[in-house]
């Protein structure tokens, strides 16, 4: 009797893990994505937690010590061509870059994700207006939009959020869109409307649990594009201004001295790379443990 | 079911002789829109003026081919698609003066075809069923849904917290039945509802249908493809054909003696179980008519072995046949005063 019991309590509890729990536990099977995790998570709060790490001061320079090569004792990854420690300005560095590499997309995420659920559920008149709109800015190239925008703007770091929002706006609408056209019509969402529910219940139950999944494996992947795009701006100089560490503006200062010291000029782009590769190999990874029909 | 259960119901208004509903001149017009101005280039004639009954306590069982109609009337019925003309009537409430599309779909619920497709992945199935009492407002809607997951024989214990994919497609048809159920509906359209279960799990799931109906005094509108399944379960059958109704009547005497050559060979289609009675008439060949531009008159002529002129150039009306009065064809050879060369013999006959 008592194992009767027990039986039944342990089928109703391994009944009722939940859907999340599941992709964590899909997702800690793939070694690639949790590796790229955790080598993101490092770079994250390596970034946030800099003033406590005892660097040197990423804006101090030295007129003696300018572009030391790899592993000078006391620099361990040498010095920019200003005599700055590399080290300290790349982890710096890694603030500015992964906050605008990352809010963007986190914006347009939302923003993208409401227009396309709206468009795609409502459909007809709303669905072309807003469509069609998204269509205009996909005639331009991603990256001359950025810069059309943020020179329009003026340079800065909120003039280049703003611009990058944009840039990811329309590819998340479109995205959320055709994701919402599809589930809208399966037989669900009709007998969710044949129980009574009025459109907004339907949309918040039934439509965003499909719909954001997908829509939030892409965003991702778009985060490494944001990352060069906006590493790009900097590098243009309508992004952060100098003496700012950041990635793509220390790609910038130091290209000049690509044939003195190769090694340390190619630093920024070398964690450009590992960043927005980690990125999309977490998205990949993400998108297989999301996907709860294996 | 007795008039006694049908009194028990305090939501019934007009009495056991009223029908639960009753569907005029149901029609439905699909516009095909194509060029650059997105301009209506044609139109599909989905449903074309159907009229029908479905009395209380009975099933309305609604054969015919695909693309004949059958789903869209379904979803004309439970108000998922806009009627361009028509009425419906629910139980002596005309649906939208007398009675809200919102009050209707509490009285009326619908079973989907495709199992997987109608019930939501990332919900457990306890949610999927709690959905509707909880937009309605009604008590308890787990505890509720709990209950209705007994009434369809799956204990609540084991699946109430599961999710769609880790049942099996009878496993979730009787999920999709709870689902309806749990709104404490009057009426209950199954489109095609078991047409996707092989064979020994639809016997199981028919079976539960038939146990539920009587103890929930329930009313079925059944649509299906399978004569042999609408044959069990219904007691009057419906046959569209291109849209319309060909022939309605009470299922043993549509059974016994079809009155409309449609009817009669979509019959003669059903394989024999009797080995010295078998199937000498040939099959219907070819598809049906593309319903953007349906045939004049009967819409059956084209296919018809007994088609004349009078065919394609009047259309029939629905009219009694044979000696029961509920029994109703559209067929000229039917109506004496047709001109079809085969009206007289068969009025005598």
């Amino acid at each position: 009797m008592s194992t009767a019991i027990a039986l039944a309590a342990s089928a109703s509890t391994s009944g009722r893990r939940g859907y999340w729990s599941g992709v964590l536990k899909r997702f800690s099977r793939d070694p690639v994505a949790v590796g790229c995790t955790v080598i993101l998570l490092v770079l994250i709060l390596a970034a946030i937690f800099a003033p406590y790490l005892d660097l040197a001061d990423p804006y101090k320079g030295s007129m003696i010590k300018r572009l030391r090569p790899v592993g000078t004792e006391g620099l361990p990854l040498g010095t920019d061509e200003q005599g700055r420690d590399m080290l300290a300005r790349l982890i710096y560095g890694g603030r500015l870059t992964l906050y605008v590499g990352l809010m963007p997309v986190v914006f347009a995420f939302f923003i993208g994700a409401a227009l396309g659920v709206t468009a795609g559920y409502v459909g007809g008149f709303v669905n072309t207006v807003i469509m069609r709109v998204v269509d205009i800015f996909f005639a331009f190239p991603s990256v001359l939009l950025a810069i059309a925008i943020s020179g329009a703007l003026g340079a800065g770091i909120v003039n280049s959020l703003v611009s990058l929002t944009i840039v990811f706006i329309p590819p998340i609408t479109r995205v959320a869109e055709s994701v919402t056209s599809s589930v809208r019509s399966l037989d669900y969402i009709d007998a969710a409307k044949a129980s009574g529910g009025d459109a907004f219940t339907i949309v918040r139950v039934h439509v965003l649990g499909n719909v954001l999944g997908p829509v939030f494996v892409y965003a991702t992947s778009l985060t490494s594009v944001c990352m060069i795009l906006a590493a790009g701006l900097s590098f243009l100089g309508i992004g952060v201004k100098p003496p700012e560490p950041e990635w793509g503006l220390m790609l910038n200062t130091l290209r000049t001295a690509i044939y003195v010291n190769p090694v340390v000029a190619a630093l920024p782009g070398i964690m450009i790379f590992i960043t927005s590769l980690c990125l999309n190999l977490l998205s990949d990874g993400l998108r297989s443990a999301m996907n709860v029909r294996d | 079911m007795s008039e006694t259960d049908t009194l028990r119901d305090n939501r019934d208004r007009g009495g056991p002789a009223q029908p639960l509903v009753l569907a005029q001149n149901l029609t439905k017009h699909f516009p095909i829109r194509s060029g650059l101005l997105n301009r209506q280039t044609a139109t599909v004639h989905a449903v074309d003026g159907v009229s029908f009954a479905v009395h209380k306590g009975e099933t309305l069982g609604i054969v015919g081919e695909s693309g004949c109609g059958k789903s869209t009337t379904a979803r004309l019925l439970i108000g998922l698609i806009e009627l361009d003309d028509g009425t419906i009537v629910f139980d002596g409430d005309a649906l939208g003066s007398a009675i809200s599309l919102r009050d209707m779909r509490k009285s009326v619920q619908m079973v989907f075809q495709d199992s997987y497709a109608s019930l939501n992945p990332r919900l457990t199935i306890e949610e999927t069923i709690a959905f509707g009492p909880k937009v309605q407002g009604l008590a308890d809607p787990l505890g509720r849904a709990r209950d209705l997951l007994g009434k369809v024989g799956l204990d609540p214990n084991r699946f109430a917290h599961r999710y769609p994919h880790e049942l099996s497609g009878g496993q979730r048809q009787r999920v999709n039945i709870a689902r309806a159920l749990a709104m404490s509906p009057r009426l209950v359209i199954l489109d095609e509802a078991v047409s996707a279960l092989d064979k020994s799990v639809e016997a199981q799931v028919l079976n539960l249908l038939c146990d539920l109906k009587d103890e929930f005094g329930l009313t079925y509108v059944f649509i299906s493809h399978d004569l042999n399944v609408v044959r069990f379960i219904s007691d009057r059958v419906l046959v569209m054909y291109l849209g319309e109704v060909v022939e309605v009547g009470p299922v043993e005497a549509i059974y016994g003696k079809q009155a409309h050559p449609y009817t009669a060979s979509l019959f003669s289609a059903m394989p024999s179980m009797d080995p010295d009675n078998r199937t000498m008439e040939p099959p219907l060949s070819g598809d049906p008519p593309n319903p953007v531009n349906p045939p004049s008159g009967c819409r059956f002529h084209t296919r018809c072995r007994f088609a004349e002129d009078v065919c394609s150039g009047a259309k029939p009306a629905l009219a009694t046949f044979g000696n029961h009065p509920d029994h109703l064809a559209a067929c000229h050879m039917h109506d004496p005063a047709s001109g079809h060369s085969l009206a007289g013999a068969e009025a005598s006959a």
